[in-house]
């Protein structure tokens, strides 16, 4: 049963719209938050509002709003939480080998943090993202875990990022550390596409493509909706995480900028 | 080329995680001249040695060596420096012979069999160069060690407690050897703890405390 | 003259070989690992001959991963030992050269052992090299070489860490993975025959990894172990 608002041709194709200008306006925050220091101070906290907000909403548009699925039943609403949050494991993997790089050419104690805060996020949204794919695996190909290469790979992964963040744990000069894990942050990143073809190769099984042309676009609405929302989320976590590691890093680090005083005070 | 400092610190610190362990060093080292550095354990000592032999970097300033600026010129540098660490940088597995024979190679040093052998003997190992360094007492390392220096012939030689875990008749020797060094025109960095023996050896002064420069003397 | 790229790596290369060669009782105690790992899989996995002998490859390569543990923490530990790794960077020798040199020999090692635990593989599970010994001999090489390029870089990194025995394996296994698919799905394919002709793709895998993680640790291993 649809709700009365959204129940008419009309109504809905105006609906459709309404994710796209939330993802525009989660993009104009980010930007201005990358782009505008005063905008730091209340960017995120935009962001949060929305995230909060578009996931409040978020469990009646995927299980109420949005129409079973030809095939697959009710099952298939638990993609709704799972594509978005592999997507932002993907994000936060990414993110973190760009910090790796910058770091290692401008030896910048910020990039370390982005880096450490992008892979954490991503280790949590990832391993979120892996456990809903297995739950949704249960009674789509009922067994918890097969050895598709999807979930292989991102499984696998998850434990290459957890070894990431326990080196980190493991060596107390900042300096070594953000360099050793630069470089494994790079190795990582460059691991994944050969990690996918080697697994898909080594065992494939019939995989339930989503295909977008056959979704329906109320489907696609709120996956685009809900992947808006895991953004805001993302973004937010990453950038507090950052700035709890760069807190860390002045009470570890006297900061590499600030230099001792010339002469000591008596 | 020796109108160029040795030395040449200008401004210089290096950070390990909270503490400073270098602040705001400034100093200048003309070639050929001898310095002496002293200090209190943890004074700095080491991590100023460890920078000029370019093993590591300062966090701020500029440190040259040789006119050359550390980061950016290492390779051509360590060609022409030599450390002697309180680590002996021997492989233990190796004897004597087979432990300067590697560096030899690195080096690309020609005909090194005599070399080898002279020092061996000039250090008094001669008679142990075909025992594995796990087998050493520790003036033994440090005679290895300093032969390990002296193959290099370095224009700059930095020594770190050159004297440390020596019998009083290896202090001699050790004097005898760094007495050498200086008049082949080696330019010389000694870390000692051992006062006396270092002023007799060195024309300069440098006192750490701190991490800082407290007194110099040129 | 100092020497070049090529001649320095050939001189670590020589110093590590030669330093495993004086250490040779350690040497004979890692084959005797590798030997006792594949016992260990016979037992765990019961007397089901036929069962084993399907699994022949995947425990011929997991005794050479574990092994190769061992080799790789001892090729640092060595250079740890007396702060040699600096001696070696002051001497001067390159970054890359000692990258090289140590990963080269890491792979000589694992080769090595692998020439030795094949046979007893061969022995104890039932198994004949149906595609011939060329295939082979390349995937023993190609496998050792896939372990060697990663696990230098890692072993570098973990033996200047805490905890550096339990966070070698932690790093290095799940990188591997891609390439360890590679060389026991090959493998297999050798023992078992190979009438679909898939070996070569897997060959092909091994590779790349193989070219993947040479570059890898050929650009980065300067940043790993020069400190600035």
């Amino acid at each position: 049963m649809r709700h009365w608002l959204l129940s008419y041709g009309s109504d809905t194709r105006l609906m459709l719209w309404v994710p796209w200008v939330l993802l525009a306006l989660a993009f104009a925050l980010i930007l201005s938050h990358l782009i505008d220091q005063k905008a730091r101070a209340w960017a995120w906290k935009g962001l949060l509002a929305m995230a909060v907000v578009m996931l409040g909403v978020l469990p009646y548009l995927a299980l109420v709003w949005s129409p079973p699925e030809k095939y697959q039943g009710d099952v298939y609403r638990i993609f709704y939480a799972h594509v978005p949050q592999i997507w932002m494991a993907m994000l936060g993997a990414t993110l973190n080998f760009g910090a790796s790089l910058a770091f290692l050419l401008k030896r910048s104690f910020k990039t370390d943090s982005i880096a450490e805060a992008s892979a954490e996020v991503g280790l949590y949204f990832g391993t979120v993202g892996v456990v809903l794919g297995s739950i949704w695996a249960k009674p789509t190909w009922g067994t918890w875990w097969t050895w598709d290469p999807r979930l292989t790979s991102a499984a696998v992964m998850l434990i290459v990022y957890a070894g990431y963040l326990t080196m980190r744990r493991f060596v107390e000069d900042p300096e070594k550390r953000a360099t050793w894990s630069s470089v494994m942050g790079i190795i990582a990143y460059v691991d994944i596409p050969v990690m996918f073809l080697a697994v898909r190769w080594w065992r494939s099984i019939h995989q339930v493509q989503s295909n977008p042309s056959t979704v329906d676009s109320t489907m696609s609405m709120v996956l685009l909706w809900s992947t808006t929302a895991f953004l805001c989320l993302f973004v937010v976590l990453v950038y507090q995480r950052y700035l709890l590691a760069e807190d860390v890093k002045k009470r570890e680090v006297a900061l590499p900028d600030a230099l001792p005083p010339k002469e000591l005070a008596t | 080329m020796s109108d160029v400092p040795a030395i040449e610190i200008n401004d210089v610190s290096k950070r390990f995680g909270p503490r400073w362990a270098v602040s705001r060093l400034t100093y200048s080292l003309p070639q050929g001249r001898s310095l002496l550095l002293t200090g209190h354990n943890g004074s700095g000592k080491t991590t100023l040695l460890r920078m000029i032999s370019t093993a590591s970097f300062p966090t701020a300033g500029v440190l040259k060596v040789l006119g050359q600026e550390t980061r950016e010129y290492r390779e051509e540098i360590r060609r022409d420096v030599a450390l002697l660490s309180h680590a002996s940088f021997l492989y233990e597995d190796l004897t004597a012979e087979q432990n300067l024979f590697v560096l030899a190679r690195l080096i690309g040093l020609a005909d090194a069999k005599p070399r080898i052998d002279a020092l061996l003997d000039r250090v008094g190992l001669k008679k142990r160069s075909d025992s594995p360094a796990r087998q050493f007492s520790a003036g033994m390392r440090k005679r290895l060690a300093i032969a390990r220096l002296l193959l290099k012939a370095p224009k700059l030689a930095l020594l770190d407690e050159p004297f440390g875990e020596l019998d009083p008749a290896g202090i001699l020797q050790m004097e005898e050897l760094i007495r050498e060094l200086a008049q082949k025109g080696t330019t010389i960095v000694l870390a000692t703890h051992l006062i006396e023996q270092g002023l007799s050896l060195t024309q300069a002064r440098l006192h750490l405390e701190n991490g800082r420069l407290t007194e110099a003397k040129a | 003259m100092s020497p070049g790229l090529v001649h320095s790596l050939l001189i670590v290369l020589r110093k590590d070989l030669l330093i495993e060669w004086r250490t040779r009782a350690r040497l004979n105690a890692l084959v005797f690992f590798a030997l006792a790992t594949l016992l260990m899989f016979s037992f765990a996995l019961g007397p089901d001959t036929a069962l084993l002998r399907k699994n022949a490859a995947g425990y011929l390569w997991l005794g050479i991963l574990f092994a190769s543990v061992l080799s790789l923490g001892e090729s640092f530990r060595i250079e740890t030992e007396n702060m040699s790794l600096d001696g070696l960077r002051l001497a001067p020798t390159n970054a890359r050269a000692i990258f090289l040199g140590k990963a080269v020999g890491n792979t000589v090692m694992l080769f090595m052992l692998s020439m030795v635990v094949t046979p007893v593989t061969i022995a104890l599970f039932d198994v004949t090299i149906t595609e011939g010994w060329r295939p082979f001999l390349q995937i023993l090489i190609l496998g050792c070489a896939a372990i060697s390029a990663p696990g230098t870089i890692y072993a570098a990194i973990a033996s200047n860490a805490r905890a550096r025995d339990v966070l070698l394996p932690l790093l290095l296994f799940p990188v591997l993975i891609p390439g360890l698919l590679g060389a026991v799905k090959g493998t297999q394919l050798i023992l078992e025959g190979d009438p679909m002709h898939q070996l070569g793709s897997w060959l092909g895998l091994l590779a790349s990894f193989n070219v993947l993680y040479w570059s890898l640790g050929f650009a980065l291993f300067p940043k790993v172990i020069e400190d600035d």
